[in-house]
């Protein structure tokens, strides 16, 4: 056994655990509080790496181009609540899911028509794009980068819900929406900055990653079904559950990704577990969605005291 | 809609038109699908960008008819490439059908070309199976076969005497065809392999596989993801300290669309890289020269082996058409005159198998910066000279 | 019965289906061959919207894994094709059988939950179909497989030539609307319905509503699978994009657009869907644009879909 490169795979796991975890908080929240399905979630996620892109072509900053990103996303993510999901709340689940459909196709073809289909590279500062040391071990530092940034973010997260008056109504919110109402509090305003803050918070996550994989056009549309998945095995509305399901997803594919073909090479010919385990550790995801609605519908943490 | 006088209007026509021959055609219609919409849509800007180059050179005319060109745009998808070519052959009635950059898309949409009557020529794709038992004499290829490029990898590999090698590719049937060609050649050790996740969702963040690759001590890494994948593998590749320590060798990954984005993401990491091909734009050849020249100077960009399958495409059909004197309704003739290959090709002189599929060198081209800075692709040497594909004595052509 | 039509939009879905039963005469006079092929294959999704709209329309139940189906039927065409046989009874055989047992063993978990848990699981299942054929190379993989051959059935059933095959699709299309029709107003329908506004009521009935649904969502499987089974057949080519999840988000597109709940209505979505993905994108490359702003404004102001639009003109007493 190999112990520094199961330590970096683990990383690597934390890695796209936090990743997932800064998409699916603000999905389970705007799921939970307004039970509103936001499959254009994503778009923010790639809005906001092209945004933070654009400036960093120009200023050569990275923070410059992060903090544009992330006023951008919230105006942007403000605009979409404001216009159009505001009037759909008491509308059922599928005309949710044609219109943030609809949003996707509009979102994606004004970045080809701005932006034009080939991606944007976003330039690190020299300092991000080596590698740290530590003992045996070398990590991208990059990534290293990401797990603290996501951590930081989690901490924040958690400081604001559970300490502040806006937490308080959130968490109200998302165990029982009625009550919330019934006590006066300006449910609009409430709303419209979930929402704001959950677009800017997939935002962030699409600049994050942004240096890696570049931004693209859909980017957001690939990762959307997964934090999709995290909302549900984590319970909708629960924070906790968003977090602990996608460190749990994001260990899960990474480690999946590194040692299935090992593990499936035990017990069949070389060439049938090549084939397999890449297939296999694709579906993982899946399966344990399946299983976890299968057992238990409510998510692995539903938020206290919700129905 | 025109529906209306259509139908008056071909009614009157059958009639006037009963008993007679088929005027001679004035125009050549080319139908093109390629891919203009989804991240993909990037090549298919290049490849057009190639075609309406390739027009303005021969002024659009092939011989003494005009050329109508008529685009169409397969989303990536198998199904709106049949739908689209049936429009061109069905609605359009073009005399060939051109373009096709995925394998899928082009299988799905090969027999209703072929059904028809019509010539098919790939600019990009080459499925094995086109290659091989599905070969049909009125299908053309102006690309290659998809074992023949990573083939001459793994020979120049041989040749450099490289011991352990670590494979990296899409999982998908053309990922598999690559590596699958590298293995053929390379007599070294593959160490370690890794087939990602592709498609809509494909994966592109690939810290666990770089991490598994740096732990097996390989003396190189062969990769192949086209698109923007491989853009996002060659920033994970310097950010993961490998540069300098597991040399980079790839197919069809590193081309001029991922160049001047690398360039602007300052990934230095990628230069000196090998990769195989059979074709550079610093190819010393006349019809090369006056292609790349005038793409920059159009442009202001390097074409991609994309669009230099396209332009060839166009300069194949107009070899056939000034062949037959542009009697289009002579299959026969056109169809030798293309076998031939007699025209100046932006590769040079190649000639057709039996499959119809080039035979053709293939050279090692490394990452180089040219004179005024860009990132580009430069020959070192020839690996495999007139190479044929290994699924041509498949075909019963 | 009646002769005639007594509603607006009754009127229009009957000039529709005679506008269908002639379409290849129309088409051959005009001598637009292409056109037929555009609506043999809108047809054919129509067949697919329509089994959706059964579960989801009538029932309740959303699933965002229904091409997972026109996947199944369109290889049960393929692989035995691939080993060259080429029965078409065999093939539509199977397909039933598949696809059936397929529907049965995931409804049974599915049919556990309820709403958007409902849509997840669908995703996932499908997910994994869809994953499974990605990986098996043997048939192509993602690469897919040609079909060489149609189906073969005795000959006043071929389908060989494009009208052959038009007026298969069009009988399918047809029996599919008339079972449905008689379905859901049945006691079978009204159960189905029922239990999509209260199942609580409906179990105090005395009806097991989880058998009624299961079998539902069998029985859309089944159609769903026959789609998949005649698109195998009209592209001559499969690969598992057929039933990635944005397939199936396209289908539920149709069954809304048109107007779910409604016999016709995803029929007309289908259309209009076709039509438009065909014709926008010969305006401009960027038709997604026109098409996302069409979705949005059709949830936002146009209620009930196209459906609701035509019944608007029908009168007060006739509607319903």
């Amino acid at each position: 056994m190999d112990w520094n490169l199961l330590i970096t795979q683990v990383l690597n796991g934390l890695q796209l655990g936090l990743l997932l975890f800064l998409l699916a908080s603000g999905l389970t929240l705007i799921f939970g509080i307004m039970d509103f399905i936001n499959l254009s979630h994503g778009s923010f996620y790639m809005i906001g790496a092209y945004f933070c892109g654009t400036v960093v072509s120009m200023s050569g900053s990275l923070l410059s181009g992060i903090v544009v990103g992330l006023i951008c996303t919230f105006a942007i993510g403000a605009a979409v609540e404001w216009f159009i999901a505001r009037r759909l709340y008491r509308s059922d689940h599928l005309d949710h899911v044609l219109v943030t459909f609809g949003l996707i196709l509009v979102f994606d073809t004004l970045v080809h028509m701005v932006w034009g289909a080939a991606g944007m590279a976003i330039p690190l500062p020299e300092v991000l794009n080596g590698q740290v040391s530590l003992g045996t071990l070398v990590l991208p530092t990059y990534r290293l980068v990401i797990i603290m940034s996501g951590l930081l973010v989690a901490a924040i997260l958690y400081i604001m819900v559970s300490k502040t008056r806006l937490g308080m109504l959130i968490r109200a919110g998302a165990s029982n929406r009625t009550m919330v109402e019934a006590l006066g509090v300006n449910i609009n305003k409430l709303f419209l900055i979930v929402f704001a803050i959950g677009a800017t918070m997939s935002g962030f996550a699409g600049m994050l990653i942004a240096p890696i994989t570049e931004a693209s056009i859909g980017m957001g549309n690939e990762i959307i079904i997964i934090a999709f998945v995290v909302v549900i095995v984590g319970g909708i509305g629960s924070i906790k559950g968003a977090f602990y399901a996608a460190l749990i997803i994001g260990l899960m594919d990474t480690l999946g990704r590194s040692y299935l073909d090992d593990v499936l090479e035990l017990s069949m010919p070389t060439k049938y577990a090549e084939t397999a385990a890449p297939a296999l550790s694709a579906m993982l995801v899946y399966i344990l969605m399946a299983v976890v609605l299968a057992f238990r519908p409510q998510g692995l943490f539903p938020p206290a005291g919700s129905k | 809609m025109k529906i209306i006088p259509k139908l008056v209007g071909s009614a009157l026509l059958a009639t006037a038109m009963a008993g007679a021959g088929m005027a001679q055609a004035d125009s050549v219609k080319i139908g093109f699908v390629t891919t203009l919409t989804t991240p993909a849509g990037v090549i298919g800007a290049d490849i057009q960008d190639a075609v309406n180059l390739a027009l303005e050179h021969i002024d659009n005319k092939m011989g003494s008819l005009d050329v109508e060109l008529i685009m169409e745009d397969d989303g990536f998808k198998p199904d709106i490439g049949k739908q689209k070519t049936d429009k061109l052959v069905k609605q359009d009635d073009v005399d060939f059908v051109v373009g096709y950059i995925w394998s899928h898309v082009l299988l799905a949409s090969m027999k209703s070309a072929l059904d028809a009557g019509k010539f098919l020529i790939s600019a990009n794709a080459g499925p094995s199976k086109i290659a091989g038992e599905l070969c049909h004499e009125n299908f053309f290829s102006t690309s290659w076969q998809n074992d023949q490029t990573p083939m001459a990898m793994g020979e120049y590999l041989s040749q450099q005497g490289v011991k352990s090698l670590y494979i990296m590719a899409p999982n998908y049937a053309a990922g598999k065809d690559m590596v699958a060609g590298v293995e053929k050649t390379f007599k070294g050790n593959v160490v370690g392999k890794d087939f990602t996740k592709w498609g809509a969702d494909a994966q592109l963040d690939f810290s666990a596989e770089l991490a598994k690759a740096k732990a097996s001590g390989a003396e190189g890494i062969f990769i192949f993801y086209p698109g923007k994948a491989g853009g996002a593998f060659i920033k994970q590749y310097q950010q993961a300290g490998l540069q300098g320590v597991m040399p980079l060798y790839t197919v069809f990954t590193v081309d001029a669309i991922a160049l001047p984005k690398l360039q602007a993401g300052g990934l230095e990491g990628v230069l000196g890289s090998k990769m195989t091909q059979f074709w550079s734009p610093d190819l010393d050849i006349a019809a090369n020269k006056k292609f790349v020249d005038g793409f920059l100077a159009k442009y202001d960009r390097y074409p991609s082996f994309y669009a230099a399958q396209a332009y060839d495409s166009i300069m194949l059909i107009k070899s056939a058409v000034e062949a037959v004197d542009g009697n289009l309704g002579d299959m026969d003739g056109l169809r030798a005159a293309m076998k031939a290959a007699d025209y100046d090709s932006v590769r040079g002189k190649y000639t057709y198998g039996n499959n119809h599929m080039p035979i053709q060198n293939f050279y090692l081209r490394e990452v180089v910066k040219d004179d005024q800075g860009r990132w580009t692709t430069k020959i070192v040497s020839t690996v495999l000279e007139n190479h044929q594909d290994p699924y041509a004595a498949e075909c019963a052509l | 019965m009646r002769i005639l039509p007594r509603t607006v939009s009754a009127t229009v879905y009957t000039g529709f289906l005679v506008l269908l039963a002639i379409a290849p005469w129309i088409f051959s006079v005009i001598d637009e061959p292409f056109y037929l092929d555009l609506l043999s294959r809108g047809l054919i999704l129509a067949v697919a919207a329509l089994s959706l709209n059964l579960i989801l329309g009538y029932g309740g139940m959303v699933s965002l894994g229904h091409a997972a189906y026109i996947g199944i039927g369109a290889y049960c065409v393929g692989i035995p094709a691939y080993y060259d046989f080429y029965n078409g009874w065999l093939h539509l055989g199977l397909t039933v059988l598949v696809s059936g047992l397929f529907a049965l063993v995931t409804g049974a978990i599915c049919l556990r939950t309820k709403g958007v848990y409902f849509i997840m699981i669908t995703l996932a299942f499908s997910q994994m179909v869809y994953f499974t054929f990605v990986s098996l190379e043997e048939y192509g993989g993602d690469d897919g497989l040609v079909i060489y051959l149609r189906s073969e059935f005795p000959t006043w059933l071929s389908m060989d030539s494009p009208v052959a095959l038009y007026y298969w699709i069009f009988t399918v299309l047809l029996i599919t609307l008339f079972f449905i029709h008689r379905l859901v107003h049945a006691r079978f329908g009204r159960v189905i319905v029922g239990s999509r506004f209260n199942e609580d009521r409906m179990q105090s009935l005395g009806y097991s509503t989880y058998r009624y649904r299961l079998s539902c969502y069998v029985i859309s499987g089944v159609i769903c699978g026959i789609a998949g089974m005649l698109l195998g057949n009209f592209t001559s080519f499969i690969s598992p994009e057929m039933m990635g999840w944005t397939r199936s988000g396209e289908l539920i597109f149709m069954v809304v657009m048109g107007g779910a709940g409604t016999l016709f209505g995803p029929l007309v979505g289908t259309a209009a869907f076709v039509f438009l993905e065909e014709f926008l994108s010969r305006i401009t490359i960027y038709w997604h644009l026109i098409f996302g702003l069409m979705l949005i404004a059709l949830v936002l102001f146009g209620k009930g879909g196209i459906h609701g639009w035509l019944s608007a003109f029908d009168s007060e007493e006739e509607r319903g």
